[in-house]
């Protein structure tokens, strides 16, 4: 269950140069600025481009030396970033392009669920697809590439031509998306925000190049990476809620085998969330600290230090058995405080953020 | 109209409509492979599609003469197949047709094939459409406005065709004579009565033509921004 993508493209001003293999399970985020060559990935994995090398997904070739499926013959789904919709069909004809395409057998979904599951019954029969609001556009044409029956779904930054308020209709159904219909997923953005809270692995662009390739929440804790240097760096992890205290409005956290107090959540105990915890929300002190406002104090023990810009220090600490924390000090702390690779610590966290 | 007017009358008609016909089924895979291709060499085709727009259509006729005829490219390979060559023939005459009002075709067709744009047909071929599908399901629906304006502008232009005709045709009742001839010929003969209804007739089917072009191509771009 695997991609494997050795693929290049040389064009005036770009090249794309990748070799790469990663699971074809859950999300798969291509993260990159632009001109990464992020989406020119995806377009190559779907036979829109024509890149040199081989392409191999789930076993079966799709490219090598000698062989290149056409796109419409690749069992794949698409979402581009403008929903595309043919403008002279209706929304049930648009979402039906695919679907009638496909050999009865093969079909995997039906019609019902994908209308069912979008909330698209009351578009139906809309003619005039091109007065549908941006998030309703989008979900038609989600719809449409699932009925496809794809085999892998790509989507080309499904969100970025949406203003916030779609954005936030569309989010939940991706995440669902992940979680009910066990459609592997290759996700291309440049918003970390949805990366973080969509993707399992992540591949990591720039220029054209592959430079990191692993799963979320590793590739996220390294310093050494692009990703660690932005104003949101920070890592995500994974937490149960252990408990609601009604009195506070407060919610408790598990994280491995510490707690981190949070405002108030809504889903019951015991459900698994993803938070992300932000470099810039985690300070280190050396003593414990006194009683101070900020209620989560976590031992941690430093494990890496990387300079950030001229002033500030990204510390990566791992906290409890696995679990690995980022903190941004600046440069005058580290020095006050005689910091180390090594050395154990406290980590104060002021907040985490729900992803 | 005399009994003679009639039978130029549906010449005419045949003429136009069999060239508007044939030059569908040719400019259509013509205007796409322009519309979509990246060859150098599309620059040249098309600059050869424009030139009975510029010519003078006696020189177009001029060389369709030659190339017909007894001697000419087309006409001697007919005869050695031991069939007649096709000057001052129907066939000769939908053949120069064909050529003559070969850019009424092709641009507007060309225009709206590329006004479709690549992201339609991406999305098609990412949904199982083959190129011949998504051609035929979502460029050609697309393309409507463009098919409607490049079927009217041809038959329209060749109904109006007169040099080419000369050249090519000549003037054979019920085979080459066609309307602007036997207009051509009234006003020789003096009658004025009977070219007039004949000009005043061509004016206002071609205006008439035209203007339907332009009402429907209106009407749809309210629907179809």
């Amino acid at each position: 269950m695997t991609i494997r993508a050795r693929l290049q493209l040389n064009r005036a001003d770009f090249t794309l140069d990748v070799d790469a293999q990663f699971p074809l399970r859950g999300v798969s985020a291509v993260f990159g600025a632009s001109g990464s060559g992020k989406t020119t990935l995806l377009r190559c994995i779907a036979g829109l481009e024509r890149a040199a090398g081989v392409l191999q997904v789930n076993g079966e070739i799709w490219q090598d030396e000698t062989l290149f499926m056409p796109v419409h013959q690749r069992p794949l789904g698409y979402v581009f970033q403008e929903a595309s919709l043919f403008p002279h069909l209706s929304v049930r004809a648009n979402l039906e392009y695919g679907y009638k395409r496909i050999a009865p057998a093969a079909r995997r979904v039906r019609l019902e669920q994908v209308v069912e599951w979008l909330g698209l019954r009351p578009l139906l029969d809309r003619r005039d697809t091109v007065k549908l609001s941006g998030g309703e556009r989008q979900r038609v044409a989600i719809g449409r590439a699932l009925l496809a029956s794809p085999r892998l779904l790509l989507m080309d930054e499904p969100l970025s031509a949406l203003d916030a308020s779609s954005k936030q209709e569309i989010l939940p159904y991706l995440e669902a998306l992940h979680r009910e219909l066990e459609i592997p997923v290759v996700y291309v953005s440049h918003a970390l925000e949805e990366v973080a809270r969509l993707a399992d692995h992540l591949l990591l662009l720039e220029q054209g190049k592959l430079i990191a390739n692993g799963p979320l929440q590793e590739v996220l804790a390294r310093l050494d990476l692009p990703t660690a240097h932005r104003e949101d760096a920070g890592v995500v992890v994974e937490a149960t809620i252990a408990e609601h205290d009604d009195a506070y409005r407060m919610t408790r956290l598990t994280l491995g085998e510490n707690s981190l107090w949070t405002g108030h959540l809504d889903p019951p105990l015991g459900t698994l969330i993803r938070v992300r915890i932000m470099a810039r929300d985690v300070s280190i002190s050396v003593q414990p600290p006194h009683p101070s406002s900020i209620s989560n104090i976590l031992k941690a023990r430093i494990t890496e230090m990387q300079a950030e810009g001229c002033d500030k220090v990204n510390v990566r600490l791992s906290v409890g058995q696995s679990e690995v924390v980022i903190a941004r000090i600046t440069r005058r702390s580290r020095d006050l405080l005689q910091l180390s690779v090594g050395m154990a610590v406290f980590a104060q966290i002021k907040s985490v953020a729900l992803t | 109209m005399s009994a003679s007017d009639w039978l130029a009358l549906k010449t005419t008609l045949e003429l136009a409509a069999l060239t508007t016909l044939v030059l569908l089924m040719l400019g259509t895979p013509l205007a796409w492979w322009l519309a979509s291709t990246r060859s150098r060499m599309a620059v040249v085709i098309e600059a050869v599609v424009a030139l009975p727009l510029v010519l003078p259509p006696t020189v177009l006729g001029f060389y369709m003469l030659v190339a017909l005829g007894p001697n000419g490219l087309i006409g001697g390979l007919m005869e050695s197949l031991g069939l007649p060559h096709l000057a001052f023939t129907f066939t000769g005459l939908v053949l120069a047709s064909t050529l003559y009002s070969l850019p009424f075709m092709v641009q507007p067709l060309k225009d709206a094939f590329a006004a479709v744009g690549t992201r339609m047909t991406e999305a098609a071929a990412t949904l199982r459409a083959s190129t011949r599908d998504s051609f035929f399901s979502i460029v050609l629906p697309l393309s409507r406005r463009g098919l409607l304006t490049a079927i009217t502008l041809t038959f329209a232009h060749t109904l109006g065709e007169f040099g080419v005709v000369l050249m090519v045709g000549g003037n054979i009742p019920g085979q080459t004579r066609v309307l602007s001839i036997a207009l051509y010929d009234h006003a020789e003969s003096m009658d004025y009565a009977g070219a007039g209804l004949l000009a005043g007739g061509l004016l206002a089917a071609s205006f008439l033509m035209l203007l339907s072009v332009y009402a429907l191509n209106r009407r749809y771009r309210v629907v179809h921004p």
